[in-house]
């Protein structure tokens, strides 16, 4: 009898440990202390969120948002900047197309000549695909904000600016993402007619592209959907549509004009989104 | 019989026929064409000025004037401190989003029922689909101008996206192993972490690492709403006109990005090898 008291007592004491117990509390110790000079760096101060006059501004821009605005002339002005939105993000990629479909034909090892049978590049064209390859790197490592506050500046505010920065950064991320999936697909079909002396064209027509076309469609297409993203944000800067007057408004601290923006904005990235999967789905 | 007929057509015939044309397809393309002329027609496009002679001459006098980068010492300690904030924006925001994240992967998951569950999900898909730069001009409002509000503006954004993830790789789990757990009087919460979390954890730990990835490089642009970091840098001497600190920033913009693709590539190499 009093045995098996003890070993219930011991069945207790069993289950309440965690034989990694001290370990876990290490580390994270560890992780806090090193954690801490995040917080002073980045000006983490919650208080700000909760003293009188930051929630009185708050408070006030909140009661703003119902009902969102919604007469005549603002909606009809919201319908035009949408669709403004998404040209820029459509006549954008259009560009960057002009220019990413050579740049991938360049860069591609697919269509390289001296590459066949010898597995090894010449000298001269290894060099010139480095060559457009860090071009490529550096139109899509500046970020598309970033062209834009260029543009802004030298082409005044307005769509302009931001086409040319859509233009810019996706014609450096496509290029790139083509060529590797061209290279990524089989080549023997491409190799074959490379070797037996057809054209570049022709063996990317006939060889390479049937290979990875649904592949390359269902890229542009994803990529036309964070453009539509970025033609949003990139309002904020002054290049044009839906952004800017989100920005404006709020500026005017209008909190109304904001709710609506916002609502639309979350329709517009569900309805690129939905366009997005099917036309993917469609592709296979 | 048709197979028959099928087989002496094609042995009289030198090539297979074509395949056919699916009408849809025609209807795509004509609507893609119709989508892009519509853009660039109706949009006020100023490529005149853009490609004018004397628009090309202040261009190129504008891009000159960035040409030697301001490197005195006390600048450059100014631009180091920008980029430990965007540093400390990302990782905080990131930080704070796992755990807002997980907050709403647990309902979002389906663990208290099939209405919170499709509630969260709305929840999650409106946070995330409105950028960390909206979020970051909402969020000064209440946080006031610097790196505060861009760490709150990727915390809410990330949490959003984290959280969908989170609560996909939870419902993707076993079940059974915390349900024997259950069934044999564990409490619910124990139960869970320690049959359910340790499976979604390493899948978690990665998109995680992801995220902060890409949080490192939303936060160095966040700042030009005034969210602080390398961004609000930028815009501030862009809008004064002096080029050469804004071109030290845009670089150490750059830098900072190749250093985060270079470690993560690296890290991914190491750990796939």
């Amino acid at each position: 009898m009093r045995v098996s008291a003890v070993d219930a007592a011991a069945v207790r004491d069993v289950r309440h440990r965690d034989p990694a117990w001290r370990g876990r509390v290490a580390w994270t110790a560890v992780f806090a202390l090193a954690l801490w000079p995040m917080f002073v760096v980045s000006e983490f101060t919650p208080a700000i969120l909760f003293d009188r006059q930051s929630l009185a501004a708050t408070g006030q821009f909140l009661a703003g948002f119902f009902p969102p605005a919604h007469d005549r002339a603002f909606l009809l002005m919201l319908v035009r900047e949408t669709w403004l939105t998404i040209a820029i993000a459509t006549a954008g990629l259009a560009l960057a197309l002009l220019g990413a479909i050579p740049a991938t034909l360049l860069v591609t090892e697919q269509l390289s000549i001296s590459r066949l049978g010898t597995r090894r590049m010449a000298p001269l064209p290894a060099a010139m695909r480095q060559l457009v390859r860090w071009l490529l790197v550096l139109l899509r490592s500046v970020p598309e904000l970033v062209w834009a506050l260029l543009f802004v500046r030298i082409v005044g505010l307005g769509p302009t600016a931001g086409v040319l920065a859509i233009a810019l950064t996706y014609c450096g991320m496509l290029a790139k993402v083509y060529a590797e999936i061209l290279e990524s697909s089989a080549s023997h079909t491409s190799d074959a007619l490379l070797a037996n002396g057809s054209g570049r064209l022709a063996a990317l027509l006939y060889g390479a592209l049937p290979e990875a076309a649904s592949e390359l469609v269902s890229y542009t297409v994803y990529r036309w959907e964070c453009a539509i993203r970025g033609s949003v944000v990139m309002g904020f800067v002054g290049a044009g549509g839906l952004g800017q007057r989100m920005d404006e408004s709020m500026k005017m601290l209008a909190g109304g004009e904001v709710a609506a923006m916002l609502l639309i904005f979350v329709l517009l990235v569900a309805g690129a989104d939905a366009v997005s999967a099917l036309l993917r789905r469609r592709l296979g | 019989m048709t197979a028959r007929t099928d087989a002496g057509a094609a042995a009289q015939r030198p090539m297979p026929a074509a395949p056919r044309r699916s009408w849809s397809a025609t209807v795509l393309v004509l609507a893609l064409i119709a989508l892009v002329t519509a853009s660039f027609a109706s949009l006020p496009l100023k490529w005149a000025e853009f490609f004018s002679a004397a628009a090309l001459r202040s261009s190129g006098e504008f891009l000159a004037g960035f040409a030697p980068p301001e490197l005195a010492t006390p600048f450059l300690a100014k631009t180091a401190w920008a980029t430990a904030e965007t540093l400390a924006m990302s990782a905080l925001g990131t930080l704070l989003a796992v755990a807002g994240g997980m907050l709403l992967a647990l309902p979002g998951a389906g663990r208290f029922g099939r209405t919170a569950r499709a509630a969260v999900r709305i929840v999650m898909n409106v946070l995330r689909s409105v950028p960390e730069l909206v979020w970051a001009s909402v969020l000064l409002i209440a946080a006031g101008l610097g790196p505060f509000a861009g760490t709150l503006a990727l915390a809410v954004h990330t949490a959003g996206v984290l959280g969908r993830l989170f609560a996909d790789a939870l419902e993707n789990t076993a079940p059974l192993p915390e349900q024997s757990l259950r069934a044999n009087g564990a409490a619910a919460l124990p139960a869970f972490l320690y049959a359910t979390l340790p499976q979604a954890l390493p899948q978690m730990l990665s998109y995680t690492l992801y995220r902060w990835e890409n949080n490192i490089r939303a936060a160095a642009v966040l700042g030009v709403v005034g969210a602080g970091g390398l961004g609000q840098m930028l815009k501030y001497h862009l809008s004064l006109f002096q080029m050469p600190a804004a071109a030290t920033v845009i670089i150490a913009m750059l830098l900072l990005v190749a250093l985060v693709d270079g470690v993560s590539h690296a890290l991914r190499r190491a750990l796939t090898r």
